[in-house]
């Protein structure tokens, strides 16, 4: 799966729960959940919740902690989904 | 320092009307809010019937957003919120805006329990060892304190911010701590109010208990029956109301409309002494209670032009009716008048005082007094000790000074308010 796809598919997916419309549309790499998107820190449990969902794997504990942004989102799916 | 404690703005969300305006007509109108529900039937409950406030989808959205609404099943707090917020905003204010919250305004907001639904969803995931997939939204919906807790964040009020609990005394006790509160300083406004979860879990150890009626699940809005003779038990309702009490400096300052005063009020026990036990009350209480009520109050059993009771349908109407009369020292033709909300909506049980005390504050300023529906037949032990003129089955007009508001719960808890028409000075 390219990076792009997989952006647009966590656009999605974070979509209900971002608070920024402006950093939501412009989402890459570099984008933190918190301090960009401004999601709330008690809703990144179900931002993850809903991509194992999507992606039908099962995102370990030490996994979820690094979960904070677009780049550790990309490289913990690609690596469970390989 | 004393402050005196005046009420300016209102909010329900009741079984026979959602919003002011359309419970004041169920009120006026005497309409039921009892409906026959099909869950309860099959799930075999003895009574089928039940008061649930009616709230769309778009009603919804306006008190919650779509990301709040997502995997949301807590009716007992949204019902809060619709109560909370409208009284908020009938009193003319606005959610405070900026980082900082208003200081001068808290909230009590009483909950016999939060979220049973949603603790049912919780249970069944655990033991179905997915406990991970519980996801963000289970504490704030299922924690005793959850309505304050919603309400507090949409308004952004930074006095005390809490919720009490005390069966079915519930909101008419939140009343008095708020009043207690404004009265003593420690707070400019506060939301007092109360809710209680709809459903077949807060339900069933009801049913089970066999103090709900059986005798109506064809006949739903004929189900309860306060005060009469062919009353055989309470009808289960749900619900929240809520009134924002201020001090009446704080009122006058503003220029807000001032339904009524409180005078005072007061909240005991009898601890499950003598007649008193878990589910029964002491009447020995319940008379203090009231007496003491019109001490704090300034006013004798004389003053009192109506009582809203607690009158829930059940072997303990009568009992009630003889503890009002001694404490106030009338009887017969002397008695006030006395109605009860239950033939409407049921048995709101942690929400009844806060609607009830809503309904009592709305015939203080319009001036009427609903209807006892379903009191055609008076219970002779009542006719016994009052005249059958105080028990109005139609609706009066009528001006009102004084209204008397006492609830009772489980726990052998006891509760009751003196509300006054607010005449300028």
């Amino acid at each position: 799966m390219d990076k792009e796809t997989l952006i647009a598919e966590l656009k999605a997916i974070v979509k209900p729960y971002a608070k920024d419309e402006e950093a939501l549309a412009n989402i890459n790499e570099n984008t933190d959940f918190i301090n960009d998107l401004k999601i709330n820190s008690a809703n990144l449990v179900d931002v993850i919740l809903d991509v194992e969902e999507k992606y039908n794997i099962v995102i370990d504990n030490e996994s979820m902690e690094k979960m904070v942004n677009v780049k550790s989102a990309i490289e913990i799916i690609e690596a469970k989904v390989a | 320092m004393s402050n005196r404690v005046v009420i300016t703005g209102l909010g329900v969300a009741a079984p026979n009307g959602v919003g002011i305006p359309a419970f004041t007509e169920a009120l006026r109108t005497g309409t039921s809010g009892i409906r026959h529900d099909p869950q309860l039937a099959e799930l075999q409950f003895s009574c089928q019937i039940a008061g649930k406030p009616q709230v769309s989808e778009e009603l919804q959205l306006q008190y919650l957003d779509p990301l709040e609404l997502r995997n949301f099943n807590s009716n007992g707090i949204l019902y809060g919120l619709i109560a909370g917020i409208d009284a908020w905003k009938d009193a003319g204010l606005q959610p405070t805006v900026g980082p900082d919250p208003d200081w001068d305004s808290g909230i009590i907001f009483g909950a016999g329990s939060s979220g049973l639904d949603k603790l049912r969803e919780a249970i069944y995931k655990v033991d179905a060892l997915q406990v991970r997939r519980l996801g963000s939204t289970v504490v704030p919906q299922t924690m005793a304190s959850g309505i304050s807790a919603w309400l507090g964040g949409k308004l952004g009020l930074g006095n005390q911010v809490t919720t009490n609990s005390s069966a079915c005394t519930t909101g008419a006790e939140s009343v008095m701590m708020a009043f207690e509160r404004i009265k003593n300083g420690q707070a400019k406004r506060m939301i007092a109010g109360s809710t209680s979860d709809a459903g077949p879990y807060i339900w069933g150890g009801f049913d089970a208990l066999k103090v709900c009626t059986y005798k109506h699940n064809d006949t739903p809005t004929q189900g309860s029956r306060p005060m009469s003779a062919s009353a055989n038990g309470f009808v289960p309702g749900s619900g929240a109301g809520a009134l924002l009490l201020e001090s009446l400096d704080s009122a006058l300052e503003r220029g807000a409309t001032i339904y009524a005063e409180i005078l005072g009020g007061h909240v005991n026990s009898g601890g499950q002494r003598g007649d008193g036990t878990m589910t029964a009350p002491n009447s020995v209480a319940v008379q203090r209670c009231i007496t003491q009520a019109m001490v704090q109050a300034g006013i004798t059993g004389r003053d009192i032009d109506a009582i809203n009771g607690h009158l829930t349908a059940t072997s303990k109407d009568s009992l009630e009716i003889e503890n009002w009369s001694k404490a106030l020292g009338r009887a017969g033709k002397e008695f006030p008048y006395i109605n009860a909300l239950k033939g409407m909506i049921g048995h709101c049980l942690s929400g009844s005082g806060s609607i009830e005390l809503v309904a009592a504050v709305l015939q203080l300023k319009e001036g009427f007094l609903f209807p006892n529906i379903n009191c055609e037949d008076l219970h002779p032990e009542i006719s016994a000790i009052i005249d059958e003129a105080c028990v109005p089955r139609e609706l009066i007009n009528v001006n009102l000074n004084i209204i008397a508001k006492a609830s009772f719960g489980f726990g052998d808890v006891n509760a009751c308010v003196i509300l006054k028409k607010y005449i300028n000075g």
